[in-house]
């Protein structure tokens, strides 16, 4: 550990920190632009200049230089000073005085650091240089004119994207950073770019000229896109969600969201259920909340009912619709609702034990049918960092680009049962070995997948003590886990729902369900969004989105997260828990709580680990199942990785996503 | 950017050049230069392979060669690198050329050596000789560059055409030079200055002169 120096005061810092780490440790603030904690060292901007003593008499570019022991660091001498104030104006003579039209405006690091460390006035009165707009797809607006060039987007395309398609072309006062030929960046990670641009090079397209970020009201939210439950805050102004970004969580999304997270929110403000709907003669009519809950009374349901929870909903909802089924008498509910039926006595054994973080920690990964690069991105650039680590990935599945260097073992899941050498052999020795399955082989490899937990001893204790669980479930919906733990699962799935034919059926924003097998029941949506549950219901309930809501989501790996309230749900829409007890009391069941902590409290008596916000460890069981595994996988549960709910389908940015990313269209950009 | 190269259209270039691949010869000599360096360090390559396919599609048109999109590809694919950090490569250095050039490409040096020898009459002789800085005659035998220095300050101002240096050179001597080529003759390369080797100095040494008929030590000599 190296005692260094900081501007006199000595500190100690972390073998292989840096000068720029070090005076951070110490509290000083230095300048930079290309220097990014996640990605790799660059020291092209040379903000980060500092004093070092010993060294050559001249200031040094703090980020890329070790600290040493018995070093001195200076950051605010007048040769610092000097030293800023020179790459600052140097920065600036191709940077356009154009901040009243730039997006980043506000949250600009360029813009602040000129204000910090500047000098104030420019000395430069030659022709400026211009450099043309570059095409990045349907995600990354471009204004090249305003790139400093700091490669910050090059490095997060290489390292954490995995997709080599950004660069910097020609030389010198030429250089550009663009993607290959101009065409659109194929990551489902782009918008991070715009995050990590430290100038308004790179901003965002949809959210182009929206709003200053001095106006908007931010609110700490969890992301249900997926189920790695990314943190992101949400910017609203009045009464709509301008734009979503992520925070910084490193047990779950680092500082990074994908392009579903951040742009998906379009989709709140279109197609949405505003009032109540009931169906008469076969046809959906406006009606007010008392005509809605008289014809769901209407139906005398007694305890003939059922509820399917949709992908999105949060605990609180979920909880509400049991509570009021358990005072009805019944306990048929379900989350999977596509006709998933694994088995659900051990949470461990579908949950993700290893955690996110925990994968970059892993040396061996066999993926089992799962293409995690849109099942969940975030934990794709996890599996990324094991790899430079240097782990060993194998997969069963369709072969698909995962951005990895993967070791395809064939679509056949009876390979499970007859692993190659090279697989056995890695296992064997490998000291923290994982197994992650996806939704596609949960089906049929269950069972098989779990036995690998014997026979590779995916649950272990570490040298160090530690527990390591290698075995992970990886789920798509946001809902699932919190879902399973409240009990959302018959032993049958959904099948036996259909079988027990309820008179009753409640849909909590469930779009992905075979309604025809519902029939004869009387189907009421209690959802958000005009998407298939709404086509097909007898009864709309209009309810309230995740940004609309305060709301309890689990993660895959069964992280508790809270996300708040942004904007209110429009037009006579309410939050979907109280919809639930304002229904309780019409149909004479009134559930015992009348505020959202009664409720919190309630659930959390039922399931004690929803009260407390933070990681649920499940003990691991392992249910015995049949383990023998066999049928071809023919693809992934997830056909294109923008349009995987209602709200996706509903935002204009997520079709054209779609078209161009995943369809292969093409868009002439208008001539601005 | 007023003299960015003017790429042609990619789906034109791609219909010509989306097959190309090394011809026997140079299939050899590729796999000679990736056998000199480790396994998995292949990225090393990226230069030589660029000028190996320069080449060849020189060969194959009758120019000096230029790098469709295609062919870079089809390099980074050989190497098992990314498009994009080939094209990075093939664009930042200008010996790559990103459009195609006539059967010799003039490039003349105006850097400040050659530009206080002359480079401008040079540039006079070739704008004479109907040569315009970025095109390609219509003839297709010429293409003038202009490009920053390339060592040669001892024998400025010079021209490289190809793969050959023309030094010491005036208004005269370049038109010489370019007629002999356009006749499809080899003109002598290197100083064109009548009884100059190599780059000695004109008249004799200037320097170290007690060193030109054996060893002498200046180190004493150099307090004083």
């Amino acid at each position: 550990m190296p005692k260094v120096k900081v501007d006199g005061v000595e500190i100690e810092v972390p073998q292989g920190a840096t000068v720029l780490q070090a005076c951070e440790l110490a509290g000083k603030e230095i300048p930079r632009f290309c220097y990014h904690e996640r990605l790799s060292i660059a020291g092209n901007c040379r903000m980060c200049l500092v004093e070092v003593k010993p060294g050559p008499p001249k200031p040094q570019a703090s980020c890329a230089l070790p600290a040493a022991d018995n070093q001195e660091i200076f950051t605010t001498t007048p040769m610092v000073k000097a030293a800023r104030e020179g790459v600052m104006e140097f920065l600036l003579i191709n940077h356009p005085l154009d901040c009243p039209i730039c997006d980043q405006g506000g949250e600009c690091d360029l813009q602040d650091q000129s204000m910090a460390y500047g000098k104030g006035h420019s000395r430069y009165d030659e022709n400026k240089r211009a450099v043309t707009e570059k095409y990045m797809g349907p995600i990354v607006k471009t204004v090249m004119t305003r790139c400093i060039q700091c490669t910050r987007c090059v490095r997060f395309a290489e390292e954490v994207a995995g997709v080599e398609e950004i660069g910097a072309i020609y030389r010198g006062e030429n250089m550009q950073i663009t993607s290959y030929l101009e065409q659109a960046v194929s990551s489902e990670l782009s918008g991070n770019v715009v995050d990590l641009c430290p100038v308004g090079a790179l901003t965002s397209k949809p959210y182009a000229f929206e709003a200053r970020p001095w106006e908007l009201k931010k609110t700490l939210a969890i992301d249900v896109m997926d189920a790695v439950g990314t943190n992101i805050r949400l910017d609203s102004r009045g009464r709509q969600v301008l734009r979503c970004v992520p925070r910084i969580n490193d047990e779950v999304n680092e500082e990074w969201a994908s392009d579903k997270t951040r742009h998906a929110i379009d989709g709140l403000v279109r197609r949405r259920l505003d009032r109540p709907f009931v169906r008469r003669d076969g046809k959906l009519v406006p009606a007010t909340w008392d005509e809605a809950f008289a014809a769901i009374r209407d139906v005398n349901a007694g305890s003939s009912v059922a509820a399917i929870a949709g992908d999105l909903v949060d605990c609180e909802t979920m909880f509400a619709a049991k509570a009021l089924l358990a005072k009805m008498g019944s306990s048929l509910i379900e989350g999977r609702q596509t006709g998933m039926d694994y088995d659900t006595s051990s949470l461990a054994a579908v949950n993700f034990n290893t955690t996110i973080a925990g994968v970059e920690k892993a040396d061996a990964i066999l993926l089992i049918g799962t293409n995690l690069r849109w099942e969940a991105p975030l934990v794709n650039t996890r599996i990324r960092k094991a790899i430079k680590k240097g782990a060993k990935v194998f997969a069963i599945g369709p072969e698909t680009d995962l951005t990895y260097k993967v070791e395809w073992l064939g679509a056949d899941l009876s390979a499970l049962g007859n692993l190659p050498e090279a697989v056995t052999e890695l296992f064997g020795k490998a000291a923290r070995p994982m197994v992650i399955v996806g939704g596609a082989a949960l089906k049929g490899a269950h069972g098989a997948s779990l036995k690998l937990v014997d026979q590779f001893n995916l649950v272990r204790t570490l040298e160090d003590g530690s527990a390591w669980n290698g075995y992970n479930v990886v789920h798509m919906a946001a809902a699932r886990m919190g879902g399973l733990m409240l009990g959302y699962a018959q032993k049958g799935g959904i099948a036996d729902v259909v079988s027990a034919a309820p008179k009753l059926a409640f849909f909590l924003g469930a779009d992905e369900v075979d309604f025809a097998k519902f029939g004869s029941s009387f189907k009421v949506f209690v959802g958000h969004h005009g998407d298939k549950g709404a086509h097909h219901a007898d009864v709309i309930l209009p309810g309230a989105t995740f940004a609309e809501k305060s709301g309890t989501w689990v993660n895959l790996e069964g992280r508790v997260q809270r996300g708040d309230r942004a904007v209110f749900a429009p037009g006579d829409a309410r939050d979907d828990w109280t919809i639930f007890r304002a229904l309780s009391e019409v149909l004479g069941q009134t559930l015992p709580f009348d505020t959202l902590e009664e409720l919190r409290a309630a659930m959390a008596a039922e399931v004690p680990a929803l009260g407390k916000v933070g990681l649920v460890t499940f003990d691991w069981a392992a249910p015995s199942l049949n383990a023998t595994a066999s049928g071809t996988l023919e693809g992934y549960p997830i056909k294109d990785f923008y349009l995987t709910n209602a709200i996706c389908r509903a935002s204009p940015t997520m079709q054209r996503c779609s078209a161009e990313l995943v369809h292969g269209e093409t868009y002439a950009e208008a001539a601005e | 950017m007023a003299d960015a190269p003017n790429i042609p259209d990619e789906a034109e270039v791609r219909a010509r050049w989306g097959n190309f691949a090394w011809t026997d010869e140079n299939q050899k000599k590729a796999n000679e230069i990736l056998a000199r360096y480790p396994k998995g360090r292949e990225q090393s390559c990226s230069i030589p392979f660029l000028d190996l396919a320069q080449r060849q599609v020189g060969a194959e048109t009758q120019t000096q060669g230029w790098l469709p999109v295609p062919v870079i590809e089809f390099v980074a694919r050989q190497l098992g690198v990314a498009y994009m950090r080939i094209y990075e490569v093939a664009t930042f250095y200008t010996m790559f050329n990103l459009a195609p050039v006539g059967r010799y490409h003039v490039q003349v040096c105006g850097t400040t050596p050659c530009m206080l020898r002359g480079s401008d009459d040079v540039l006079a002789a070739c704008k004479n000789k109907g040569l315009i800085k970025g095109k390609t005659t219509p003839d297709g035998m010429f293409t003038l560059t202009e490009v920053e220095c390339m060592g040669n300050c001892a024998s400025a101002p010079m021209v490289q055409i190809n793969d050959d240096n023309y030094e010491d050179l005036d208004y005269d001597r370049t038109v010489t030079i370019l007629e002999a080529l356009a006749r499809g003759e080899s003109p002598k390369t290197g100083t064109q200055e009548p009884g100059r080797h190599t780059v000695e100095p004109i008249g004799g040494p200037t320097t170290l002169t007690a060193m030109v008929g054996d060893n002498h030590d200046y180190r004493g000599e150099w307090g004083a």
